[in-house]
């Protein structure tokens, strides 16, 4: 059998989600959903897991608090130790206050740094990539739903095409890939 | 789909439909450059150069040039520094504070608000580097290993805090502004019809498709963000203000500074927000997304945190005679009576009396008044920092050596130059970025649409 990918263009994001509810409750499994801004409630219906970036970012962020608390003890505490004012730098836990304000921004650097980085590789949206969205218009004012034969190998491709032209899209096409 | 109250006024105006709103964003962008603009541009321009060349002078000759002697060590640098860092805090508060508290009508303006941080705390970051004098070695500032010992940078310091302070807080802004971008670069990539434009925007947008995952993502990636810049900005501004509280110069030494200069540094921001988004809504032609509501809204901001900055007035002078610490009190009373008395007029006029007429809602709400009010404040804002630095340094612990501080052509030369290097990036990005959120923007038109909330009701 071709393999097959259809593309079916609402004008509404509410109507991309109903449509999408529709041919769900049907079998259909929806590869992949383009939009200009986020659907709110999109995620469940399509399958889309709840991302893991804020736990990453608060991984980055512990590394920043424990980097810059090792940076300063060595600093301050090992390697140089000086006398400031008659207040010496003798041991960490001593000093922890004033050693705090930079631990917060590092920690913050990291955790900022890192998620974004991550964010930006995770989505593979980094400097180069060329972009893959079916028709120009699903970053403007069109909602586009793909659907692949691959994915729903128990339906024949009369049957999705039927069934996604139930849901009256602007525009449905078919293409093989 | 969210709904909101019949009675609570649009916040798009118009009948704007999704790709109307593109339309609109990208106006500027696709189109020649108005009168206007160029105008803008040429004054800008010119005045950066005046004050590029000023820089250069300083560099080559040495901070002698400005008006610092041993007695006022600090003087307009650092009011200029302190000055442009609060500016840059109204960005930060409108993308992350308000995200927080899901304000849809931050939508319109964040974007333009953080850029403006960013151009802020950059000419913020030139001053301490100037005031260096040898701005070569301006690597020192960070512990980097080096043949003196390692000799370390003391980490004990509030001017070292700062550097990690601002540093941060300057980078995750620009990551939270440009996270922000790439859809909106994205919109105008597959907009635009060859040439130049296509393949600048194709770069810029990294290659964004607009998949659901990539949404979900992006809005995780901005609460988050939005979560750890809250406190940022909080720090950020105690920190500048441990360079003085920390100190003991009687006038300095408070523990009232770090939440003080924090609101004042949100009520100067949104000051210079309201001078920038009221020019740039006319010259764009933005007047259907950034209304007479937005600055409503942001008046309210500015009266709050102005009256937080007053009671912090009010405090400090209070305690100042309280203690008891007669070196504490002279401090303050030199402050209002002694040669500088002006400054201190000036500062409790722009800040403490102006922002309160704002209670009167005919008032909030005229845009000329607002216009005018942004000024005086952004006038008082920087007298503030003015009173606060050099009026506490120019009668030291001998009256052998008290003085006063007269600027220089240089120090006037620089601060200028600053604006106008400031405004001629702000009219870069007006002309080149998208200057709204649009994509954001979108997401709000069903709820917060005048023909939206028209047709259903």
């Amino acid at each position: 059998m071709a393999r097959k990918v259809f593309h079916a263009m609402y004008d509404d994001d509410d109507k991309l989600k109903e449509a999408a509810q529709l041919i769900v409750d049907k079998g259909i499994r929806v590869k992949e959903v383009f939009s200009p801004f986020p659907i709110h409630g999109i995620d469940p219906i399509i399958g889309v897991k709840r991302t893991r970036l804020a736990i990453c970012a608060f991984m980055y962020a512990l590394t920043g608090t424990s980097l810059a608390l090792l940076g300063m003890w060595y600093f301050m505490i090992s390697d140089w130790p000086m006398n400031i004012g008659g207040k010496p730098n003798q041991s960490l836990i001593n000093n922890i206050t004033s050693f705090l304000p930079v631990t917060f921004e590092f920690s913050v650097l990291c955790g900022a740094h890192g998620m974004s980085i991550t964010y930006l590789l995770r989505n593979g949206t980094v400097p180069g990539m060329i972009a893959d969205n079916p028709h120009p218009r699903s970053t403007n004012d069109r909602f586009i739903m793909e659907v692949t034969t691959d994915e729903n190998s128990s339906m024949s491709v009369a049957d999705i095409s039927q069934i996604l032209s139930s849901t009256n899209p602007e525009e449905l096409s078919e293409k093989e890939y | 789909m969210q709904k909101e109250a019949a009675i609570r006024e649009p916040l798009i105006l118009g009948d704007k439909s999704y790709s109307q709103i593109t339309e609109d964003v990208m106006a500027p962008i696709v189109g020649s450059p108005t009168m206007w603009w160029k105008v803008l541009i040429t004054i800008s321009g010119i005045v950066a150069a005046w004050g590029i060349g000023n820089i250069l002078y300083l560099l080559g000759v040495g901070i002698g040039t400005w008006g610092l002697n041993k007695t006022v060590g600090w003087a307009w640098d650092i009011t200029n520094f302190v000055w442009w860092v609060g500016i840059g805090h109204a960005g930060t508060l409108i993308s992350a504070v308000l995200l927080l508290f899901r304000q849809k009508w931050r939508m319109a303006i964040n974007r333009s608000a953080e850029a403006m941080t960013i151009f802020a705390v950059m000419m913020a970051a030139l001053f301490p580097g100037i005031h260096m004098g040898r701005i070569w070695q301006a690597y020192w500032v960070f512990p980097l290993p080096n043949q003196f010992g390692s000799l370390w940078v003391n980490f004990n310091s509030p001017l070292l805090w700062d550097v990690f302070a601002i540093s941060t807080y300057f980078s995750v802004s620009l990551v939270f502004w440009y996270i922000g971008l790439i859809p909106d670069f994205a919109t105008i990539r597959d907009k635009v019809t060859g040439g130049w434009r296509k393949k600048l925007y194709t770069a810029l947008s990294f290659g964004w498709s607009g998949r659901a995952k990539h949404w979900t993502r992006f809005e995780e990636v901005s609460l988050v963000l939005a979560g750890i810049a809250t406190p940022l900005v909080f720090s950020v501004h105690s920190i500048v203000s441990m360079d003085f509280a920390t100190a003991i110069i009687p006038g300095w030494h408070t523990t009232i500074f770090p939440p003080y200069f924090v609101s004042g540094a949100v009520f100067s921001g949104f000051a210079m927000v309201l001078t920038l988004l009221l020019i740039m809504r006319k010259v764009m032609g933005l007047e259907a997304y950034i209304h007479t509501k937005h600055v409503e809204y942001m008046n309210i901001v500015i009266i709050v945190t102005g009256s937080i900055v007053g009671v912090a007035y009010i405090t400090e002078l209070f305690i100042s005679w309280y203690s008891g610490v007669e070196y504490e009190s002279y401090a303050f009373i030199n402050r209002a009576t002694g040669p500088y008395w002006w400054s201190y007029a000036i500062m409790m006029t722009c800040n403490v009396v102006s922002p309160q007429l704002f209670w009167f809602k005919k008032l909030r709400t005229s845009l000329m008044f607002t216009f005018i009010m942004s000024l005086i404040i952004n006038l008082g804002m920087w007298y503030e920092r003015y009173v606060i630095i050099v009026t506490s340094l120019h009668r030291d612990y001998l009256p052998s050596s008290w003085s006063e501080f007269h600027s220089t052509f240089v120090d006037l030369g620089i601060f200028v130059g600053t604006l106008g290097i400031f405004m001629t990036l702000f009219l870069l990005f007006a002309r080149f970025f998208p200057v709204l959120a649009l994509n954001e923007l979108k997401t709000i038109l069903k709820s917060s649409g005048e023909n939206f909330k028209k047709a259903d009701h």
